[in-house]
Formats: C-alpha cells, structure tokens, sequence
C-alpha cells in the first residue's frame, strides 16, 4: 500500500512524526521553547478603498453569491469558527454550496468541529473537502481515525491556529465568519441576535490575514455595529442568511455542576490542593473549565475564597453563570473570556465592563510578545490519559480514536500551576499509563495529577511538595496510582495500530509532537 | 434446542458490567464471541478468562457471547458463572484469587457512623464506595436486586468482596429475609465479608438461623473468621422483640432500625420529624444500650435534601443511636460530622477523665470535678467522647 508519510523523524519527545504533511514539510518538535521561528508574518494582499463601495455596503444577495464573489475554486482552504458550537448551520451551508458548484480538493480550516458536521463526512467521501485542519469532536474523528480521510488531518490548540495564521503556515483563502450581529460594512459581535454567541475571538486571525473575509450574519443592523468585535474594514463581503444555527444548541446551556459523587471528589480534592498550597490568595488568577467537573471546582473555590475573604484578580477561560455569579458578587474582578457558554455570559459581556472578551492572540499565541497564559497561577484542565512523565493526551483514547479536540488546553499548560483532575479509570480503562498513546503535553508543564485515589505532584514542583506536606490530602506518587489503576483494571494490553498517520498534532508552536495512527480493525 | 443461561447487563447506560449469553453444545468446541467496549486494551485477557471459566467447569462444547462495557474481571468471572449456573447443575464456585491484600480481622466495636449502601447487582456504583470513606459498604442483596436476578447478584457480590478495595471500609451485606438470605448468607460468608444486615427481622430465632449457617459455612471453608450481625428492625413485632433480637447472638454487634417498612406496618405515614416512630426508636435504642451493642438510625431518602438530612442526623445522635444508613455518597459527611463531638463537650471529657485518674492514683472513692460528682457512667460517656474525638482526630 502506498504511505503518505515516506519519511518520519524522531521528535525531541522521541515521537515518530512525518516530514512533510499534507505534502509540506513540516519542523518536528524540539522541546518546550526550543525552536525559534525567524522571518517575518504572513502579510495580506494590500486592498484599495476604491475596490470597495464607498457607502460601505459590502452586502450580497446570498452565500452562493458570497462564495463566488470570493472567487471559491478547486484546492482553495476555507475557514470557519465554532462560536456556534454544535449549533453551527454555517459550516455545512457552505460545503453543500461547494458540492452544488462540483468545487473539490477544499481544504476545511475551522476552529473546531462538532458532531453537527457528521453532515460533512459524504464530502470528504466524494472529494469536495480533501482534508481537515481543526480539532474533531466526535464523528469526524472517528472517521479520520478509521483513515478515512483523504489528507492528514492537522491538530492545532487555539493559540497554535492563531500562529499558524500569522506565521503562514496556513494560508486561507476565504474566511467565512458567522456572526450573531453585523452591519453591511462587516463590523460584528456576537452579543447580539437569536444566534448571540457572546464574541468571535477565534475568527481574528481569519480576519487579518485571509485573502478574502465573508461575514455571514442572520441579524444585519444598520451601521455602526456596535461594539465591533470584528472589524469591517478587514471584511471584504458581508450577507445576510435567515439562520445561522440552531439558538439551542449554540448556548446549550451551562453543563450542570456534575452531581456523580466520584466527580465532586475530584473536584474537592483539587480545590483542597490549591488551598493547602497556599495558592488560594487574594489577587490571585485562575481558569477552570465548562465540564461538570471543572464548575464544580469553581464552586469550591467559590466557597474557600468566601471562608477566607479572598479575591481574585481575573479568572480566565470560559465563561458561564457560576463565573459570571462570581464577578456578580466581588470575588473576582475581571473575567477575561475566550468563550461563552451560556445566556448569562452572552448577558454579562454585553452589560459589564469587567466581563472582557479575549481571542487567542491576547491569550494563547506563543508567536507574539508574550501572551496571558502565564500569568494564570492556576489552571484546571482535563485529559484522556495522562503518562508516568506526566506527560498527557487530550485527544485521543486509549483505544486510539480520535475523539476530542485540542481547544486551549496547550496554550495553557504554560499556567504557574498546571492541574489534572482525571479519574484513575474509565470503565476499566486506566487514565495513568506508562506512556501516552498520543503525545499532546509535554510532562515538564504539567504539575498535579488529581485523582480520586490520590494525588500526584510533578518531582519537579518542589516548592508544591513541601506547601502541601502535612496538609493530610492523599499523596502518592504517579507511579503509585498507575499500579493501582493496574491493579485493578488489568494490565492493558497495546492495541494494535497500522503505520498509517492519519494525522498529526501540532505543539503551540507549530512544530509537531505527535502523529496519530490509524486504528486496526 | 439447548438452553442459553443469560446473566448481567449491557447496553444503554449500562457501565462496568457485562451480559454473557452462553449455550451448550455436543461439539464444536468453545466459541466465544467478544463485543467490548474496551477490546482493544483487554479483548485478548476477556476471552482468556472466559476459557478458564469454562475449562474450570467442565465445558468442552458451548456458544458463548459477552458484551462488555468495561467490566473488570471479578464481574466478568461472576457473569459466565451465573450463566453456566443457570444451564447445568454445579456447585463449583470459579474463584479469583483475593486481590485485597492484608484483609484484617473483624472488629466489633467498630464506628459504623455511617455505611453505604451499594446495589448489589450493579458493579459500576461498587468500584468507588470505598473512596467517599463511608465507615461501611453493604451490598445490598435484598431490595436493590429484582426477584429474578437474586442468583446472578450473589456471586457479584462474593466476587466483589474478594476482589475489591473498599479502602477500609467495613465490608458488609445485605442479605435477603431468611429463609432466601440463608442461601446468601453461606454463598458469601467465607468471602471476606465482616457483617450481615438481616433484614425485617421479627425474633431472635431468624438471627440463630443465619448464624448456624454462616458458622458451616465457614467451617466447610476452613475459616477462622468472624462474622457479626446487624439485624433489621422493620415491623411492629420486631420492635416487640427487640430486647430477645439484641441478645440473639454473640455476634450481633449492632441493630438497625427500618422506617419505610416499619412505618408501613404501623399503617402510618413516614414524616420528616418522625414521631410516628419515636417509640419504635427509642425502644430499639433502650434494647440495644441494655445488650452493650450499636443501635443503628434508618437512611433518609431525599438525597438532595442535605438540610433535612443534617436535622434528622441531629435528632438521631439526640436519641442515642451511633449510626445511619446512606443511599447516597453525599450523605456520608453530613451524617459523619453529625456525630462529632463538639470542642466543649472533647474538652469537658478530657477533664472528667484527668479528674478520674487522679482520683484513682490518691485513692479516692468519690471523683468530683469542680462542684460536680463523677461517677461510673459519666466517666463511661466521657470515654466514649475521646474515642470519637479520636476518629475526628480532634485529639
């Protein structure tokens, strides 16, 4: 059979990863700030007022027209975002188009995809979309694992979409932007409309640097959008369409604080672990994830800061009600979101000062001067598998599939404290391993793996070990909790995997970390 | 057409168990069919253990088909087995080697504050019981498990007494009313189980029964553990027996009382302040103080209600009981803490005990501490509140 990876390195994490990729060849991963790009930014075509309307109504009649306008052809890449989440509509009206108009080779750029794109698998499948660059929830992932896809899919954390943007790595063609407000300029936000979303941090880059912007928007309001969270002067066509997703789905709702008791050990047990480490101080930083177990961090974080009258300075990350119930009451001054889960977030980033949208250049780009990753004291994340090294996956399971995406989950391992809360096992598959199946973390970042059968600290985190010492939390080494997960799942056995890479995973640099096989049937 | 035994679960929502549908057959050889959840990680020690499973009774011939979602071996053992069962006569028992290491003797003065109860056919709810530190885990045979699928739970449950971790836990279950829970009771007993609950139980001759078993059982098992007893009061003439109940047995360590069913038949309905069953209560309390045994308060059903569990454990530890079922993790702190003593009553039994020392050491008959007399039962109470205060580790 003909391989599409002839030539593979060996990575700085002793990672076998292709040389080129998708045809490009591409840098392996050298270490934790060890390689430097050099050259300068992808630049922009120059554009000319006089190209343009003077009355700024850049409107056409429909997508089709869009897309055409835009000049869609053969081979081109495409970008869309997933402010929608898995109510987006966008994406598929956009490659249904390309197949009416027998467009192939596309390659689909987005943010992220959801199992609302299971629609776009028959594209892959008849060749109008060659391959996938974006992290794949669900469907899609299973389909490429299966090496389905044409092309190599291509994993990147927000921050790393955005440097590979910038850098040129990724040149788009025609970025198309939903968005939940606009006017015919193309100025938008997502605060506004039945489709209100919040903000469009993860479009940013597509707006800078595509070669065509479209903003697509289902509420147009006269000019001026205000705010404009996406400038019109970067947009090149605006339309008009009657829905842009499903409002439902867009802002499923605040997934519930978890009620499974194992969870809520977790979750105490990590909170318990930031007090005892004295990092629960006033003017502190901190971010937590939307799943049940992360929220319910935050509400014993809630409850600790209450007993101790202690402030934070910001918390980062997403942004629900809990978060928003916190900015509400004066425990933390500013929220510095990157994405809106909920109707009481949309609200509050509308109405409140202090609830500041973000984008991944201000919160994750590793290829600017710096970025606010670091300035996080402590940073809450979760992870399929997590390594004797500490080392951790997000991405794949145990069995190999490709199932979740890297959303910001590397950009903030560069956080002061870096904390897993994982279960030792998930129905009989064990989460610490001897080694990861894919590589998505380096240990060197990660600090604490929580689990509900103890605690590990990174050797490394001295100054955690010695804050913690007598705290009577359950510490045990990583070693420790990987045999008691074989202890009582079984050893596992290794799956067996073919040759084929059917994608590859990139390091927040743009170099690449790991490359994920196909699985065997 | 042979007959196909069928035990455990799988689909939907179902979680660390598996469903094992297995048939005889004249010839052909053993032909297993693996559709697992976690194949790629354990396909090839599944189908290992189902052959030994089979090899180990006998089976040369037969269509076995195992759905997996992630069951770990004891429940997998426990699976197969329940289905040879239900096809041939046996009374082999296939037996993984226990898995907990050190496990210690039975201990009858134990804090039992607070135990869980956990469904004993359901193997996903038992892997964590342990981690929330209840004082014990039952695995409840009675109730929690329909009428058909008693056969198939109790070797879950001896399995899992064998083979997992409770973290301490005191290993308990629950067995069916007697004469159902004696077979429970010799299935289990030489298993590393360290208390029976015996439930709606009306006079002590039911308690004599399970011991006369469980005391073969062992005996048959070449065991020299012990097993207690913590009988379930759960009916107008068990009250009435209460006393004879507490005194059954030397292993009756402890004595519950069931409100759900008890209030049932009274013929009165079950509220949150409980009058309807004070009596019931306190006469369980008296007979369980007057056999020097732990009277045991019934569970409290609103799990999300953890202000009416605080009051119902306050008035709990008012009457004198030393413990509670839980049905949920989330009730085991609130019940906990409800039994610990506050600073002022630790301090207050430190003194009385200091004052009895030093009364002891010069001699003196009569113990006072300021203006008050100490005699026997207060220095008793005191003790009691320095072991508790040890358990918090308030000292």
């Amino acid at each position: 059979m003909k391989s599409k990876h002839r030539e593979l390195i060996k990575n700085a994490a002793g990672r076998s990863v292709p040389a080129k990729v998708n045809g490009v060849p591409v840098i392996p991963y050298k270490g934790v700030g060890k390689y430097r790009p050099e050259g300068r930014k992808h630049g922009p075509r120059i554009a000319s007022a006089v190209d343009f309307p003077i009355d700024g109504d850049k409107r056409v009649e429909n997508l089709k027209e869009a897309l055409v306008k835009a000049g869609l052809k053969d081979g081109m890449t495409i970008s869309t975002h997933h402010h929608f989440r898995n109510g987006d509509y966008l994406a598929n009206m956009i490659f249904d188009i390309a197949k009416n108009m027998g467009i192939k080779g596309l390659r689909w750029f987005p943010s992220a995809s959801f199992p609302c794109h299971e629609h776009l698998i028959q594209y892959l499948e008849d060749g109008t979309i060659h391959h996938i660059e974006g992290s794949m929830n669900g469907p899609l992932g299973k389909f490429v694992s299966e090496g389905r896809m044409k092309g190599t899919a291509v994993l990147r954390s927000h921050g790393g979409r955005y440097q590979a943007v910038q850098d040129g790595e990724v040149g788009i063609d025609i970025a198309v932007i939903g968005a939940p407000t606009a006017d015919p300029f193309g100025n938008a936000n997502g605060l506004y409309g039945d489709s209100a979303c919040g903000l469009l941090g993860f479009a940013l880059a597509d707006s800078q640097y595509a070669d065509k912007v479209i903003v697509v928007t289902d509420n147009m309001v006269e000019f001026p959008c205000i705010p404009w969270q996406i400038q019109g002067n970067n947009v090149d066509i605006t339309v008009e369409v009657e829905k842009l997703g499903d409002p439902d789905e867009i802002i499923s709702g605040t997934t519930r604080i978890t009620r499974s008791p194992d969870r809520l050990l977790l979750a105490e047990l990590t909170a318990r672990f930031c007090d005892a480490a004295g990092i629960i101080k006033d003017g502190f930083s901190f971010q937590s994830g939307a799943g049940g177990t992360s929220l319910a961090v935050g509400e014993y974080f809630r409850q600790i800061m209450r007993k101790r009258g202690v402030k934070a300075r910001f918390a980062r990350g997403g942004s629900n009600k809990y978060l928003v119930s916190m900015l509400e009451e004066g425990l933390v001054e500013y929220i510095l979101d990157g994405q809106t889960f909920d109707l009481d977030g949309v609200k509050s980033m509308a109405d409140n000062p202090r609830h500041v949208w973000t984008s991944p250049f201000t919160s994750y780009n590793y290829h600017g001067k710096g970025n606010f990753a670091g300035m996080v004291d402590v940073v809450i994340l979760g992870a399929t598998e997590v390594d004797v090294d500490f080392n951790a996956n997000v991405v794949t399971h145990s069995d190999g599939y490709l199932l979740h995406g890297l959303g910001g989950w590397q950009n903030c391992l560069f956080s002061k404290t870096v904390i897993l809360p994982v279960p030792l096992f998930r129905d009989r598959i064990p989460v610490v391993r001897d080694r990861v199946t894919t590589l998505c973390g380096p240990g060197e970042l990660i600090d604490v793996v929580v689990t509900e059968r103890g605690i590990a600290i990174n050797p490394k985190r001295e100054d955690l070990i010695s804050a913690v010492k007598g705290s009577g939390l359950p510490l045990k080494t990583i070693d420790e909790l990987k045999d008691e997960a074989e202890r009582i799942c079984g050893t596992p056995e290794i799956p067996a995997f073919d040759d084929e890479i059917v994608a590859v995973i990139n390091w927040v640099d743009g170099t690449v970390i790991d490359a994920v096989r196909k699985v065997s049937k | 057409m042979e007959k196909t035994g069928i035990a455990g679960n799988s689909g939907g929502k179902v979680r660390s168990d598996c469903k094992v549908l297995l048939t005889l057959a004249e010839q052909g050889g053993i032909r297993t069919e693996l559709k697992s959840k976690v194949g790629a990680l354990y396909g090839e020690s599944i189908e290992n253990l189902v052959q030994d499973i089979l090899r180990f009774f006998g089976i040369r011939h037969a269509a076995v088909i195992v759905e997996d979602s992630g069951a770990l071996p004891h429940v997998i053992a426990a699976r197969v087995e329940a289905a040879i069962k239900q096809v041939m006569e046996t009374t082999k028992e296939f037996l993984l080697p226990f898995s907990v290491e050190d496990l210690p003797n039975a201990e009858s003065g134990r804090f039992r504050l607070s135990r869980l109860y956990i469904p004993g056919n359901t193997p996903s709810m038992m892997i964590n019981a342990g981690i929330h530190e209840p004082d014990g885990v039952i695995l409840d045979l009675e109730d929690a498990v329909a009428p058909d699928r008693k056969d198939e739970a109790r070797l879950l449950v001896r399995n899992a007494l064998r083979n997992i971790n409770f973290y301490g836990a005191e290993r308990m279950v629950r067995i069916n009313q007697p004469p159902l829970g004696l077979e429970d009771a010799a299935i289990v007993a030489p298993h590393g189980v360290e208390l029976l609950l015996i439930p709606k139980c009306e006079e002590a001759g039911q308690v004599q029964e399970v011991e006369k078993v469980v005391r073969a059982s062992l005996e048959k098992a070449g065991s020299v553990r012990e097993i207690f007893f913590m009988p379930i009061i759960e009916s107008a003439l068990g009250v009435e027996n209460a006393w004879q109940i507490a005194m059954s047995s030397k292993y009756v360590v402890a004595m519950a009382v069931g409100l759900e069913d008890l209030t049932a038949d009274l013929g009165v309905s079950r509220t949150e302040e409980g009058r309807e069953s004070f009596y019931a209560r306190t006469r369980i309390v008296n007979a369980c103080k007057a056999a020097g045994i732990q009277p045991i308060d019934s569970v409290y059903s609103d799990v999300a209600n953890m202000d009416g569990l605080l009051e119902n454990v306050n008035a709990s530890v008012a009457l004198g009981f030393e413990g509670m079922g839980c049905i949920h993790p989330g009730q085991i702190r609130v019940i906990t803490e409800g039994f610990r003593p506050s600073e002022e009553e630790v301090d207050k039994a430190k003194q009385i005990i200091e004052a009895f020392k030093e009364a002891r050491k010069r001699g003196l008959g009569v113990v006072a501490l300021g203006s008050k007399m100490i005699d026997a039962p207060v220095v008793k109470r005191a003790e009691r509140t320095l072991i508790l205060a040890n358990k918090f580790k308030m000292i």
